[in-house]
């Protein structure tokens, strides 16, 4: 088995994927003959050429829309979005043409097309480079949604999202490219869209998260545990749809759960999460289920991000205050 | 050919014109090249929009159609434009553009059930190629370039086109459309009717560019404008243009100057935008009136032909507006189901609820 990093894993995909299916092609900004600003698709142009992976004029919006044309025409197209606050740009394509498209046309056409792109905090770029947009996608129906926190997953979902019939919004946490290595099975697997995994088993606490939040939480889980607090973390690997199963099995056995996302407070992923848990499991709840994220402002400059973002630290405070109820 | 320094300009150009308003032939170089069959046949579809328009505008009155946006005026650029094309080429409407799509092989019952906001009515069948109407303004345009896109990459000769206004000229869609076709020399076809209102604001405040046709000089493809109500102008510049693309020489931007008679939908006053002398002059170059004095001319139409044609379009239109109302109606559980190509878990939940 090889060692790669996530972006390493994530461009093992494509290039898997690529040589299996004739029809998958990579387009974007940059993301040919220079590999993408992160080199995620580093080669691939060299590999493929420039027919299967194009580097196209800067526009986001006409990416979207040329990958809903080219899912018409029967391609899987995998468009890059550079940075994710570049994908307000491109939204009518994404949210309205591309998941639309099974129900406008009463199942006729469809659009088998993964938008990629990096997003996440904590590494000081530039302004809207690294917002949490995952609210935004997830509310819209007809697109799944994926956020991976390790080179293994990432590769076995993005594989997934790739065969998928549907639109699958694939975001890639920035800080996470290069943050490690893991164990990558050569050639083809999948990591099934919609199944949750429980990261680290604990019984006294629940600790939810996805992307490179389910590394804090696992940090928060290891001080915890010299306490004597068994925290069970898991991580949501798709949010769309969400494994709600494996989250009420986790509820069930900790009675206690706090929700960790780099995102803003309210509104979001941790606010659907908690309205399913009580609408499925709340007499199994012995506190109000907690949210760990950042506070409902716009994204800070990067002077004082470190400070606004989830630390393990709030999480350890969230997790004494469930335990405390 | 010598460059002008510094300063980009074109001049004003004039509107490609094959036939005159009187039914003569004014340029025999652009003239299309019809047999006597085809002239009948276009003059045909000509008569049955006009009818079947007539037709719906009541239909909607009645509150038997949904969504309706009058076609009539927009004859030769509808009917013409799509007749020039190939079986295999692909239409990307707007939300007007449903005689294009019906004469490119959507059953016209569908285009009811569209109306009326019912799924099916988009379900195009296999080996049609269109799209359903777009709704947001300038998408369709994007998607046009796609699927030309597909076609390169496929390397099939046919082309891609695609149906907005005047209004549809101004999003920002359209000019990355034009950029991306511009670029990766894609065969695709801008066809932009431009009838004077934007709902009801006129061309004179949607751009202060010469014309539409000049919005192709900043994407490095080819511009033309033509007479919107001649149809065989329209004809010759579409053939032109899908040939051009299919021998790899990239894209075109048609402007077709035309008129709607009728308002943008069923549910705006025109007398508060236009005058009354305005739509008299327009009607004068009734694209229907002027090709059945060239035809009547080469003693290939009568007035009897078009009351035949008219009486054939209205039956047909009966029947398919009672298939539409008898097909049976859109569900819950159908739609939940039309989300994706398996219905996740919590889909299935919600829509075990409606069942109840």
């Amino acid at each position: 088995m090889a060692q790669m990093n996530m972006k390493e894993a994530i461009r093992d995909a494509m290039r898997v994927e690529m040589k299996r299916d004739p029809n998958v092609l990579i387009f974007g900004e940059d993301v040919g003959n220079a590999g993408g600003v992160f080199r995620v698709t580093e080669g691939l142009q060299q590999e493929f050429g420039d027919q299967r992976v194009i580097d196209t004029p800067l526009a986001e919006s006409a990416i979207g829309g040329m990958a809903v044309g080219l899912g018409v025409q029967g391609f899987r197209p995998i468009a890059e979005i550079q940075f994710v606050g570049f994908i307000f740009e491109a939204l009518d394509q994404i949210l309205v043409q591309a998941a639309r498209m099974r129900y406008r046309s009463g199942g006729r056409y469809h659009s088998p097309i993964v938008f990629r792109t990096p997003f996440g905090g904590g590494v000081k770029a530039a302004e809207l480079h690294t917002d949490s947009l995952e609210g935004l996608i997830a509310q819209t129906p007809g697109i799944k949604l994926v956020i991976p926190s390790n080179p293994y997953d990432a590769k076995g979902l993005l594989i997934s999202a790739i065969r998928d019939n549907d639109p699958v919004f694939f975001m890639e946490h920035l800080n996470l490219y290069h943050a490690f290595r893991d164990e990558v099975p050569e050639g083809e697997y999948t990591v099934e869209l919609g199944k949750a995994n429980v990261v680290r088993e604990g019984s006294d606490v629940t600790i939810l998260s996805y992307g490179l939040m389910v590394h804090t939480a696992v940090k928060a889980a290891e001080e915890l545990e010299k306490n004597g607090i068994k925290a069970e973390v898991i991580d949501l690997r798709t949010l769309v749809p969400l494994d709600i199963d494996t989250i009420l099995a986790s509820v069930k056995k900790t009675n206690r759960v706090i929700i960790v996302q780099e995102a803003q407070k309210s509104a979001g992923i941790a606010a659907e999460v908690i309205a399913q848990i009580n609408e499925h499991a709340i007499l199994h709840l012995e506190a109000p289920v907690l949210r760990v994220s950042a506070p409902d402002t716009v994204y800070p400059f990067a002077q004082i991000e470190d400070q606004w973002l989830p630390t393990p630290a709030r999480i350890i405070e969230g997790v004494n205050k469930v335990l405390e109820f | 050919m010598s460059k002008i320094p510094y300063e980009v300009y074109t001049e004003d150009v004039e509107a490609l014109s094959v036939l005159s308003p009187d039914g003569e032939i004014i340029n025999k170089a652009k003239s299309p090249d019809l047999t006597d069959d085809q002239l009948k046949e276009l003059m045909y579809r000509m008569v049955f929009t006009r009818t079947w328009d007539d037709r719906a505008v009541n239909l909607g009155r009645q509150g038997r159609l949904g969504f309706y946006a009058p076609v009539s005026g927009q004859e030769a650029t509808m009917v013409g434009s799509e007749f020039a094309l190939d079986k295999e080429d692909f239409v990307c409407p707007g939300y007007r553009d449903m005689p294009q799509l019906v004469w490119h092989g959507l059953p016209l019952y569908q285009a009811f059930l569209y109306s009326r906001g019912h799924q099916h009515g988009g379900q195009i069948p296999e080996g049609v190629n269109v799209l359903m109407p777009q709704i947001i303004i300038g998408a369709q345009v994007l998607h046009a370039m796609g699927i030309a896109m597909g076609f390169k990459l496929k390397q099939q000769k046919h082309v891609a086109i695609t149906y907005t206004g005047d209004g549809g000229s101004s999003e920002g869609d359209f000019y990355e459309a034009l950029n991306y076709a511009g670029v990766f020399n894609l065969p695709v076809i801008f066809f932009v009717q431009n009838n004077g209102y934007a709902i009801t604001t006129p061309f004179a405040k949607q751009t202060a560019a010469k014309s539409i046709a000049h919005k192709a000089v900043a994407a490095g493809i080819r511009g033309i404008k033509v007479d919107g109500m001649d149809v065989f102008a329209v004809i010759s510049a579409v053939r032109e243009a899908a040939d051009r693309a299919r021998n790899g020489e990239g894209a075109t931007l048609i402007e077709a100057v035309t008129y709607r008679f009728r308002p943008h939908s069923l549910s705006d006053d025109t007398s508060k935008y236009r005058t009354k002398e305005e739509e008299g002059q327009w009607n004068e170059k009734d694209p229907i009136a002027r090709l059945a004095k060239y035809l009547e001319k080469k003693g290939l139409w009568t007035e009897e032909d078009t009351a035949r044609v008219k009486d054939e379009a209205k039956a047909k239109v009966n029947e398919q507006i009672k298939k539409a109302e008898q097909t049976e109606k859109m569900t819950v559980s159908g739609l939940i189901d039309s989300m994706f190509e398996t219905t996740p878990k919590h889909l299935e939940a919600q829509k075990a609820e409606f069942q109840k």
